[in-house]
Protein backbone atom coordinates (compact mmCIF):
# COMPACT_ATOMS: atom_id res chain seq x y z
CA UNK A 1 0.00 0.00 0.00
CA UNK A 2 1.22 3.30 -0.92
CA UNK A 3 -0.60 6.66 -0.20
CA UNK A 4 -0.10 9.75 -2.36
CA UNK A 5 0.74 12.86 -0.03
CA UNK A 6 -0.15 15.75 -1.70
CA UNK A 7 2.80 17.44 0.11
CA UNK A 8 5.16 14.92 -0.91
CA UNK A 9 3.84 12.36 -3.11
CA UNK A 10 3.47 8.44 -3.58
CA UNK A 11 4.90 7.18 -0.14
CA UNK A 12 5.66 3.61 1.94
CA UNK A 13 2.99 3.05 4.13
CA UNK A 14 5.80 2.47 6.87
CA UNK A 15 5.94 6.33 6.55
CA UNK A 16 2.26 6.90 7.66
CA UNK A 17 0.58 6.21 11.47
CA UNK A 18 -3.39 5.16 10.95
CA UNK A 19 -6.28 6.88 13.19
CA UNK A 20 -8.82 5.56 12.20
CA UNK A 21 -12.53 6.40 10.96
CA UNK A 22 -13.03 9.87 9.73
CA UNK A 23 -16.81 10.38 9.56
CA UNK A 24 -17.51 10.17 13.47
CA UNK A 25 -18.29 13.71 14.49
CA UNK A 26 -16.63 15.14 18.15
CA UNK A 27 -19.19 16.10 20.27
CA UNK A 28 -19.11 20.06 20.97
CA UNK A 29 -20.97 19.51 24.20
CA UNK A 30 -19.40 18.61 27.51
CA UNK A 31 -22.90 18.26 28.97
CA UNK A 32 -23.55 14.90 31.26
CA UNK A 33 -26.89 14.26 28.82
CA UNK A 34 -24.18 13.78 25.67
CA UNK A 35 -22.99 11.28 26.97
CA UNK A 36 -24.20 8.98 24.30
CA UNK A 37 -22.87 11.28 21.55
CA UNK A 38 -19.66 10.66 23.28
CA UNK A 39 -19.76 7.04 23.23
CA UNK A 40 -21.07 6.81 19.77
CA UNK A 41 -18.00 8.85 18.86
CA UNK A 42 -14.86 7.03 20.85
CA UNK A 43 -16.40 3.55 20.56
CA UNK A 44 -18.51 2.92 17.77
CA UNK A 45 -18.22 2.32 14.12
CA UNK A 46 -20.02 1.52 10.77
CA UNK A 47 -16.36 -0.44 9.81
CA UNK A 48 -17.62 -1.28 6.30
CA UNK A 49 -16.70 -3.75 3.99
CA UNK A 50 -15.85 -1.32 1.29
CA UNK A 51 -14.81 2.58 0.94
CA UNK A 52 -13.63 3.99 4.11
CA UNK A 53 -13.27 7.71 4.92
CA UNK A 54 -10.11 7.52 7.53
CA UNK A 55 -7.44 9.78 9.17
CA UNK A 56 -3.74 8.83 8.29
CA UNK A 57 -0.79 11.31 9.55
CA UNK A 58 2.47 11.13 7.24
CA UNK A 59 4.64 11.15 10.29
CA UNK A 60 7.76 9.88 9.06
CA UNK A 61 7.65 12.66 6.24
CA UNK A 62 5.41 16.18 6.76
CA UNK A 63 3.81 15.20 9.20
CA UNK A 64 -0.16 16.74 7.61
CA UNK A 65 -2.68 15.09 8.74
CA UNK A 66 -4.28 13.14 5.24
CA UNK A 67 -7.70 12.25 4.89
CA UNK A 68 -7.65 8.86 2.69
CA UNK A 69 -10.71 7.06 1.04
CA UNK A 70 -9.94 3.58 0.88
CA UNK A 71 -11.67 -0.11 -0.30
CA UNK A 72 -11.46 -2.21 2.89
CA UNK A 73 -11.76 -5.02 0.45
CA UNK A 74 -9.20 -4.57 -1.68
CA UNK A 75 -6.66 -1.56 -0.21
CA UNK A 76 -7.29 0.27 -3.05
CA UNK A 77 -6.72 3.80 -2.57
CA UNK A 78 -9.46 6.19 -4.26
CA UNK A 79 -8.10 9.65 -2.98
CA UNK A 80 -6.10 11.62 -0.62
CA UNK A 81 -6.43 15.01 0.35
CA UNK A 82 -5.18 17.00 3.45
CA UNK A 83 -7.44 16.76 6.68
CA UNK A 84 -7.58 20.26 7.61
CA UNK A 85 -9.49 21.50 4.77
CA UNK A 86 -12.81 23.49 5.08
CA UNK A 87 -15.05 21.76 6.64
CA UNK B 1 -18.18 -44.04 15.52
CA UNK B 2 -16.51 -43.81 18.99
CA UNK B 3 -12.39 -43.58 18.64
CA UNK B 4 -10.66 -45.66 20.65
CA UNK B 5 -7.73 -48.33 20.17
CA UNK B 6 -9.82 -51.25 19.30
CA UNK B 7 -11.32 -48.93 16.33
CA UNK B 8 -8.07 -48.15 15.07
CA UNK B 9 -6.70 -51.76 15.07
CA UNK B 10 -10.05 -52.79 13.56
CA UNK B 11 -10.00 -50.42 10.76
CA UNK B 12 -6.33 -50.85 9.96
CA UNK B 13 -6.51 -54.79 9.69
CA UNK B 14 -9.36 -53.87 7.31
CA UNK B 15 -7.40 -51.41 4.68
CA UNK B 16 -8.68 -48.78 6.43
CA UNK B 17 -11.63 -48.81 4.09
CA UNK B 18 -14.15 -48.62 6.65
CA UNK B 19 -13.74 -44.69 8.16
CA UNK B 20 -17.29 -42.58 7.98
CA UNK B 21 -17.65 -39.39 7.33
CA UNK B 22 -17.24 -37.69 10.60
CA UNK B 23 -20.32 -35.80 10.26
CA UNK B 24 -23.63 -35.53 8.57
CA UNK B 25 -24.32 -33.35 5.35
CA UNK B 26 -27.99 -32.57 6.14
CA UNK B 27 -29.98 -30.16 4.68
CA UNK B 28 -31.73 -27.29 6.79
CA UNK B 29 -35.14 -27.77 8.80
CA UNK B 30 -37.42 -25.34 8.51
CA UNK B 31 -36.91 -24.21 12.01
CA UNK B 32 -34.71 -24.54 14.76
CA UNK B 33 -34.30 -23.80 19.00
CA UNK B 34 -31.31 -22.34 18.39
CA UNK B 35 -29.14 -21.55 14.82
CA UNK B 36 -25.76 -20.18 15.48
CA UNK B 37 -24.35 -18.18 12.59
CA UNK B 38 -20.70 -18.74 11.94
CA UNK B 39 -19.51 -22.68 11.64
CA UNK B 40 -15.35 -21.50 13.26
CA UNK B 41 -13.86 -22.84 16.41
CA UNK B 42 -16.25 -20.57 18.89
CA UNK B 43 -19.90 -21.70 17.11
CA UNK B 44 -19.23 -25.31 16.59
CA UNK B 45 -17.61 -25.06 20.30
CA UNK B 46 -20.87 -23.30 21.26
CA UNK B 47 -23.17 -25.86 19.27
CA UNK B 48 -21.27 -28.78 21.36
CA UNK B 49 -21.82 -27.19 25.07
CA UNK B 50 -25.22 -26.37 23.93
CA UNK B 51 -26.47 -30.02 23.34
CA UNK B 52 -23.59 -31.66 25.95
CA UNK B 53 -24.33 -28.85 29.37
CA UNK B 54 -27.51 -27.99 27.93
CA UNK B 55 -29.60 -30.54 26.59
CA UNK B 56 -30.33 -28.00 24.20
CA UNK B 57 -29.49 -30.66 20.49
CA UNK B 58 -32.47 -28.72 17.80
CA UNK B 59 -29.44 -26.72 16.91
CA UNK B 60 -28.03 -25.80 13.68
CA UNK B 61 -24.72 -23.69 13.10
CA UNK B 62 -24.59 -22.63 9.88
CA UNK B 63 -21.02 -21.25 7.85
CA UNK B 64 -20.98 -19.14 4.45
CA UNK B 65 -18.54 -22.03 3.24
CA UNK B 66 -16.47 -24.92 4.42
CA UNK B 67 -15.41 -26.01 7.89
CA UNK B 68 -12.36 -24.65 9.10
CA UNK B 69 -11.47 -22.19 6.16
CA UNK B 70 -12.20 -19.28 8.75
CA UNK B 71 -9.88 -17.89 11.00
CA UNK B 72 -9.84 -20.96 13.10
CA UNK B 73 -7.66 -22.36 10.33
CA UNK B 74 -5.36 -18.74 10.14
CA UNK B 75 -4.15 -18.43 13.80
CA UNK B 76 -1.11 -19.39 14.89
CA UNK B 77 -2.51 -22.07 17.44
CA UNK B 78 -1.10 -21.11 20.89
CA UNK B 79 -3.08 -21.53 24.24
CA UNK B 80 -2.24 -20.21 27.14
CA UNK B 81 -3.81 -18.24 29.95
CA UNK B 82 -1.51 -15.13 31.03
CA UNK B 83 -3.71 -12.46 31.45
CA UNK B 84 -3.86 -9.30 33.74
CA UNK B 85 -7.38 -7.65 34.46
CA UNK B 86 -9.82 -9.46 37.21
CA UNK B 87 -12.33 -9.89 33.97
CA UNK B 88 -10.16 -11.68 31.70
CA UNK B 89 -7.94 -14.14 33.91
CA UNK B 90 -10.85 -16.26 35.26
CA UNK B 91 -12.08 -16.87 31.73
CA UNK B 92 -8.57 -17.41 29.93
CA UNK B 93 -7.94 -20.08 33.00
CA UNK B 94 -11.30 -21.66 32.65
CA UNK B 95 -10.70 -21.79 28.66
CA UNK B 96 -7.10 -23.65 29.41
CA UNK B 97 -8.76 -26.14 32.02
CA UNK B 98 -11.33 -26.96 29.04
CA UNK B 99 -8.62 -27.24 26.92
CA UNK B 100 -6.59 -29.96 28.95
CA UNK B 101 -9.95 -32.08 29.18
CA UNK B 102 -10.39 -31.38 25.68
CA UNK B 103 -9.80 -34.49 23.46
CA UNK B 104 -10.96 -37.13 26.06
CA UNK B 105 -14.51 -34.55 26.28
CA UNK B 106 -14.67 -34.85 22.68
CA UNK B 107 -12.97 -38.47 21.57
CA UNK B 108 -10.75 -36.70 19.20
CA UNK B 109 -6.90 -35.80 18.86
CA UNK B 110 -6.63 -32.11 19.00
CA UNK B 111 -2.93 -32.89 19.63
CA UNK B 112 -3.08 -30.59 22.74
CA UNK B 113 0.79 -30.13 23.60
CA UNK B 114 1.44 -28.01 27.12
CA UNK B 115 5.11 -27.38 26.02
CA UNK B 116 4.97 -23.81 27.77
CA UNK B 117 4.50 -20.37 26.82
CA UNK B 118 7.80 -17.79 28.03
CA UNK B 119 7.51 -14.37 27.57
CA UNK B 120 10.97 -12.76 28.10
CA UNK B 121 11.71 -9.67 29.62
CA UNK B 122 14.53 -7.03 29.01
CA UNK B 123 14.61 -4.39 31.86
CA UNK B 124 13.67 -3.81 35.34
CA UNK B 125 10.60 -2.11 34.65
CA UNK B 126 9.70 -4.63 32.28
CA UNK B 127 10.38 -7.37 35.07
CA UNK B 128 8.35 -5.37 37.45
CA UNK B 129 5.07 -5.83 35.18
CA UNK B 130 5.37 -9.07 34.24
CA UNK B 131 6.20 -10.11 37.99
CA UNK B 132 2.52 -8.34 38.55
CA UNK B 133 1.30 -10.58 35.95
CA UNK B 134 2.75 -13.72 36.91
CA UNK B 135 0.86 -13.11 40.38
CA UNK B 136 -2.30 -11.78 38.97
CA UNK B 137 -2.26 -15.25 37.03
CA UNK B 138 -1.49 -17.07 40.29
CA UNK B 139 -4.20 -15.60 42.50
CA UNK B 140 -6.45 -17.04 39.70
CA UNK B 141 -5.23 -20.48 40.04
CA UNK B 142 -3.27 -20.53 36.47
CA UNK B 143 0.90 -21.39 36.96
CA UNK B 144 2.98 -18.89 36.12
CA UNK B 145 6.94 -19.07 36.81
CA UNK B 146 9.25 -16.84 37.03
CA UNK B 147 12.39 -17.58 35.49
CA UNK B 148 16.49 -15.90 35.45
CA UNK B 149 18.34 -15.44 32.40
CA UNK B 150 20.34 -18.99 33.61
CA UNK B 151 16.95 -20.82 33.49
CA UNK B 152 15.99 -19.11 29.87
CA UNK B 153 19.12 -20.42 28.71
CA UNK B 154 18.67 -23.65 29.98
CA UNK B 155 15.05 -23.45 28.38
CA UNK B 156 16.13 -21.95 25.13
CA UNK B 157 20.25 -21.93 24.42
CA UNK B 158 19.79 -20.31 21.04
CA UNK B 159 18.18 -17.03 21.55
CA UNK B 160 20.29 -13.64 21.60
CA UNK B 161 20.33 -13.05 25.70
CA UNK B 162 23.12 -10.62 25.48
CA UNK B 163 21.42 -8.41 22.46
CA UNK B 164 23.32 -5.15 22.50
CA UNK B 165 20.00 -3.70 22.00
CA UNK B 166 17.63 -5.64 24.33
CA UNK B 167 19.48 -7.88 26.14
CA UNK B 168 17.61 -10.72 27.99
CA UNK B 169 16.88 -10.30 31.47
CA UNK B 170 14.62 -13.30 32.20
CA UNK B 171 10.84 -14.64 31.45
CA UNK B 172 7.60 -15.30 32.61
CA UNK B 173 6.72 -19.29 32.13
CA UNK B 174 3.57 -20.60 32.12
CA UNK B 175 4.30 -24.40 31.58
CA UNK B 176 0.55 -25.27 31.26
CA UNK B 177 0.32 -22.61 28.12
CA UNK B 178 1.26 -24.27 24.60
CA UNK B 179 -0.71 -24.94 21.21
CA UNK B 180 -2.88 -27.14 19.70
CA UNK B 181 -3.62 -28.49 16.05
CA UNK B 182 -6.54 -25.50 14.95
CA UNK B 183 -8.08 -27.62 12.17
CA UNK B 184 -8.80 -30.34 14.93
CA UNK B 185 -10.21 -28.61 17.07
CA UNK B 186 -12.66 -27.48 14.66
CA UNK B 187 -13.57 -31.36 13.28
CA UNK B 188 -13.89 -32.38 16.70
CA UNK B 189 -16.27 -30.05 17.39
CA UNK B 190 -17.92 -30.43 14.68
CA UNK B 191 -18.06 -34.23 15.11
CA UNK B 192 -18.88 -34.19 18.57
CA UNK B 193 -21.86 -31.60 17.85
CA UNK B 194 -23.12 -33.24 14.87
CA UNK B 195 -23.28 -36.79 16.78
CA UNK B 196 -25.66 -35.16 19.35
CA UNK B 197 -27.74 -34.03 16.83
CA UNK B 198 -26.74 -30.45 15.55
CA UNK B 199 -27.46 -29.97 12.04
CA UNK B 200 -23.59 -28.38 10.67
CA UNK B 201 -24.95 -27.02 7.51
CA UNK B 202 -21.68 -25.57 5.85
CA UNK B 203 -22.24 -23.39 2.09
CA UNK B 204 -25.12 -21.34 3.52
CA UNK B 205 -23.88 -17.94 4.02
CA UNK B 206 -26.19 -15.43 5.98
CA UNK B 207 -28.10 -13.22 4.14
CA UNK B 208 -30.05 -11.04 6.65
CA UNK B 209 -32.09 -11.19 9.61
CA UNK B 210 -36.44 -11.29 10.09
CA UNK B 211 -37.37 -9.45 13.73
CA UNK B 212 -41.08 -8.96 14.80
CA UNK B 213 -42.42 -6.87 16.70
CA UNK B 214 -38.38 -6.74 18.42
CA UNK B 215 -37.78 -10.02 18.64
CA UNK B 216 -36.00 -12.66 16.58
CA UNK B 217 -38.19 -14.98 14.21
CA UNK B 218 -35.32 -16.60 12.03
CA UNK B 219 -32.54 -16.44 9.18
CA UNK B 220 -32.81 -15.24 5.79
CA UNK B 221 -30.02 -17.38 4.36
CA UNK B 222 -28.72 -18.80 0.37
CA UNK B 223 -30.76 -21.81 0.93
CA UNK B 224 -34.36 -19.83 2.03
CA UNK B 225 -35.33 -18.53 5.67
CA UNK B 226 -34.67 -20.77 8.15
CA UNK B 227 -36.68 -20.25 11.64
CA UNK B 228 -35.55 -19.91 15.23
CA UNK B 229 -36.40 -18.83 18.61
CA UNK B 230 -32.47 -17.54 19.22
CA UNK B 231 -29.86 -16.76 17.14
CA UNK B 232 -26.21 -16.61 18.07
CA UNK B 233 -23.75 -14.50 15.75
CA UNK B 234 -20.12 -16.26 16.13
CA UNK B 235 -18.59 -14.29 13.32
CA UNK B 236 -15.34 -12.59 14.72
CA UNK B 237 -13.59 -10.72 11.77
CA UNK B 238 -16.77 -10.02 9.95
CA UNK B 239 -18.76 -9.19 13.02
CA UNK B 240 -19.97 -5.35 11.68
CA UNK B 241 -21.22 -7.28 7.91
CA UNK B 242 -23.10 -9.15 9.92
CA UNK B 243 -23.88 -7.17 12.64
CA UNK B 244 -25.30 -4.43 10.03
CA UNK B 245 -27.65 -6.81 8.06
CA UNK B 246 -29.70 -6.61 11.84
CA UNK B 247 -29.05 -3.36 12.50
CA UNK B 248 -26.35 -3.60 15.30
CA UNK B 249 -23.57 -0.55 15.36
CA UNK B 250 -20.55 -2.11 17.11
CA UNK B 251 -17.62 -1.02 19.32
CA UNK B 252 -15.60 -2.81 16.60
CA UNK B 253 -12.82 -2.35 13.76
CA UNK B 254 -11.70 -5.37 11.17
CA UNK B 255 -8.67 -5.54 10.80
CA UNK B 256 -5.51 -8.11 9.76
CA UNK B 257 -3.00 -10.14 11.60
CA UNK B 258 -0.41 -11.58 9.66
CA UNK B 259 1.40 -15.14 10.27
CA UNK B 260 4.30 -16.77 8.86
CA UNK B 261 5.48 -20.26 8.53
CA UNK B 262 9.19 -21.22 7.40
CA UNK B 263 10.71 -24.63 5.59
CA UNK B 264 10.51 -27.78 8.00
CA UNK B 265 14.07 -28.08 10.35
CA UNK B 266 14.34 -30.79 13.34
CA UNK B 267 13.79 -30.23 16.61
CA UNK B 268 14.79 -26.77 17.48
CA UNK B 269 11.81 -24.97 19.70
CA UNK B 270 10.12 -27.09 22.26
CA UNK B 271 7.99 -24.52 23.92
CA UNK B 272 6.37 -20.96 22.82
CA UNK B 273 8.54 -17.58 23.09
CA UNK B 274 7.97 -14.33 22.92
CA UNK B 275 9.81 -11.03 22.13
CA UNK B 276 9.44 -8.55 25.05
CA UNK B 277 10.85 -5.41 23.07
CA UNK B 278 9.21 -5.79 19.92
CA UNK B 279 5.97 -7.92 19.11
CA UNK B 280 7.22 -11.66 17.87
CA UNK B 281 5.99 -14.62 18.88
CA UNK B 282 7.31 -18.26 17.71
CA UNK B 283 6.66 -21.91 18.01
CA UNK B 284 7.99 -25.40 16.23
CA UNK B 285 5.15 -27.00 14.84
CA UNK B 286 4.53 -30.65 14.24
CA UNK B 287 5.87 -30.85 11.17
CA UNK B 288 9.25 -28.63 11.88
CA UNK B 289 8.17 -25.54 10.70
CA UNK B 290 8.68 -22.57 12.72
CA UNK B 291 5.34 -20.69 13.13
CA UNK B 292 5.81 -16.46 14.12
CA UNK B 293 3.66 -13.73 14.29
CA UNK B 294 4.04 -10.01 15.20
CA UNK B 295 1.54 -7.23 15.35
CA UNK B 296 -1.73 -6.50 13.45
CA UNK B 297 -1.12 -4.30 10.03
CA UNK B 298 -2.80 -1.22 12.03
CA UNK B 299 -5.64 -0.14 9.79
CA UNK B 300 -9.29 -1.37 8.85
CA UNK B 301 -9.26 -4.45 6.32
CA UNK B 302 -11.34 -7.06 5.14
CA UNK B 303 -9.00 -8.03 3.05
CA UNK B 304 -7.30 -11.30 4.60
CA UNK B 305 -3.47 -10.05 3.82
CA UNK B 306 -1.01 -7.76 5.14
CA UNK B 307 2.01 -5.36 3.48
CA UNK B 308 5.12 -5.46 3.65
CA UNK B 309 6.01 -3.13 6.52
CA UNK B 310 4.62 -5.53 9.19
CA UNK B 311 6.79 -8.51 7.42
CA UNK B 312 9.99 -6.65 7.92
CA UNK B 313 8.87 -5.85 11.40
CA UNK B 314 8.18 -9.40 12.59
CA UNK B 315 11.40 -10.32 10.71
CA UNK B 316 13.77 -7.97 12.40
CA UNK B 317 11.58 -8.91 15.91
CA UNK B 318 12.69 -12.30 15.08
CA UNK B 319 16.41 -11.93 13.92
CA UNK B 320 16.46 -9.96 17.44
CA UNK B 321 15.76 -12.79 19.73
CA UNK B 322 16.61 -16.33 17.79
CA UNK B 323 19.22 -14.62 15.16
CA UNK B 324 19.38 -18.57 13.85
CA UNK B 325 16.30 -17.44 12.62
CA UNK B 326 17.56 -15.96 9.32
CA UNK B 327 19.41 -19.18 7.98
CA UNK B 328 15.38 -20.16 7.29
CA UNK B 329 13.54 -19.30 4.11
CA UNK B 330 9.83 -18.36 5.11
CA UNK B 331 7.25 -20.94 2.99
CA UNK B 332 3.84 -19.26 3.40
CA UNK B 333 2.67 -15.90 5.07
CA UNK B 334 -1.31 -15.32 5.57
CA UNK B 335 -3.69 -13.06 7.18
CA UNK B 336 -6.58 -13.48 9.03
CA UNK B 337 -9.67 -10.48 9.80
CA UNK B 338 -9.97 -9.59 13.36
CA UNK B 339 -12.81 -7.75 15.22
CA UNK B 340 -10.94 -5.37 16.71
CA UNK B 341 -12.72 -4.18 19.45
CA UNK B 342 -11.97 -0.87 21.40
CA UNK B 343 -10.62 -1.85 24.26
CA UNK B 344 -9.00 -4.91 23.38
CA UNK B 345 -11.41 -7.54 25.43
CA UNK B 346 -13.98 -9.70 23.76
CA UNK B 347 -18.09 -9.31 23.82
CA UNK B 348 -20.46 -12.43 24.59
CA UNK B 349 -23.95 -10.51 25.51
CA UNK B 350 -27.33 -10.37 24.57
CA UNK B 351 -28.39 -7.62 22.00
CA UNK B 352 -31.43 -5.26 22.38
CA UNK B 353 -33.31 -7.47 19.80
CA UNK B 354 -35.25 -10.18 21.74
CA UNK B 355 -33.09 -13.64 21.41
CA UNK B 356 -30.29 -12.25 19.41
CA UNK B 357 -26.82 -13.31 20.68
CA UNK B 358 -23.53 -11.92 19.83
CA UNK B 359 -20.19 -13.18 20.58
CA UNK B 360 -17.33 -11.59 18.91
CA UNK B 361 -14.77 -8.78 19.55
CA UNK B 362 -12.04 -11.55 19.67
CA UNK B 363 -8.82 -9.04 18.71
CA UNK B 364 -6.49 -11.44 18.04
CA UNK B 365 -6.93 -14.15 20.96
CA UNK B 366 -9.76 -15.98 19.57
CA UNK B 367 -7.99 -18.87 19.00
CA UNK B 368 -6.97 -19.71 22.92
CA UNK B 369 -10.52 -18.49 23.81
CA UNK B 370 -12.73 -20.54 21.67
CA UNK B 371 -13.57 -23.65 24.60
CA UNK B 372 -14.72 -21.15 27.26
CA UNK B 373 -16.44 -18.45 24.73
CA UNK B 374 -18.37 -21.40 23.60
CA UNK B 375 -19.13 -22.42 27.33
CA UNK B 376 -19.76 -19.11 28.49
CA UNK B 377 -21.85 -18.75 25.34
CA UNK B 378 -23.42 -21.86 25.54
CA UNK B 379 -24.70 -20.84 29.05
CA UNK B 380 -25.83 -17.37 27.94
CA UNK B 381 -28.44 -18.81 25.32
CA UNK B 382 -29.16 -21.88 27.30
CA UNK B 383 -29.92 -19.49 30.66
CA UNK B 384 -30.51 -15.80 29.45
CA UNK B 385 -28.12 -14.99 31.66
CA UNK B 386 -24.26 -14.53 31.38
CA UNK B 387 -21.78 -16.74 32.75
CA UNK B 388 -19.58 -15.91 35.68
CA UNK B 389 -16.39 -16.12 33.76
CA UNK B 390 -17.31 -13.37 30.74
CA UNK B 391 -19.60 -11.73 33.16
CA UNK B 392 -17.20 -8.48 32.05
CA UNK B 393 -17.80 -9.12 28.61
CA UNK B 394 -20.52 -6.79 28.00
CA UNK B 395 -21.62 -4.07 25.38
CA UNK B 396 -22.17 -2.11 28.42
CA UNK B 397 -19.20 -1.88 29.65
CA UNK B 398 -18.07 0.41 27.17
CA UNK B 399 -20.75 3.56 28.18
CA UNK B 400 -20.09 2.63 31.95
CA UNK B 401 -16.61 2.72 31.75
CA UNK B 402 -16.00 -0.62 32.73
CA UNK B 403 -13.33 -1.56 29.97
CA UNK B 404 -11.31 -4.09 29.88
CA UNK B 405 -8.24 -2.35 28.68
CA UNK B 406 -5.70 -5.07 29.47
CA UNK B 407 -2.94 -3.29 27.60
CA UNK B 408 -3.57 0.34 29.06
CA UNK B 409 -3.67 1.18 25.70
CA UNK B 410 -7.00 3.20 25.49
CA UNK B 411 -9.94 3.31 22.98
CA UNK B 412 -7.81 2.63 19.75
CA UNK B 413 -8.10 -0.92 18.58
CA UNK B 414 -4.31 -0.72 16.66
CA UNK B 415 -3.01 0.04 19.69
CA UNK B 416 -4.17 -2.93 21.75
Amino acid sequence: MRITCPYCGARGLEEFTYRGDATVTRPSSIDARATEAWVDYVYLRDNPAGLHKEFWQHSAGCRAWLEVARDTTTHEIVAVELAAKER
Amino acid sequence: MRYSLASLLANALTGNKNWKPVWREPEPKRSYDVIIVGGGGHGLATAHYLAKEHGITNVAVIDKSYLGSGNVGRNTTIVRSNYLLPGNEPFYEWSLKLWEGLEQDLNYNAMVSQRGVLNVFHSDAQRDSFVRRGNAMRFHGADAELLDNDQVRALVPFVDLDNARFPIRGGLYQPRGGTVRHDAVVWGYARSADQRGVDVIQNCAATGFRVEKGRIVGIETEKGFIGAKKVALSVAGSSSRVGEMVGLRLPIESHVLQAFVTEGIKPLLDTVITFGAGHFYCSQSDKGGLVFGGDIDGYNTYAQRGNLPVVEDVAEGGMALIPAIGRLRILRSWGGLLDMSMDGSPIIDRTDIDGLYFNGGWCYGGFKATPAAGWCFAHLIATGQPHPYAAAYRFDRFASGRVIDEKGMGAQPNLH
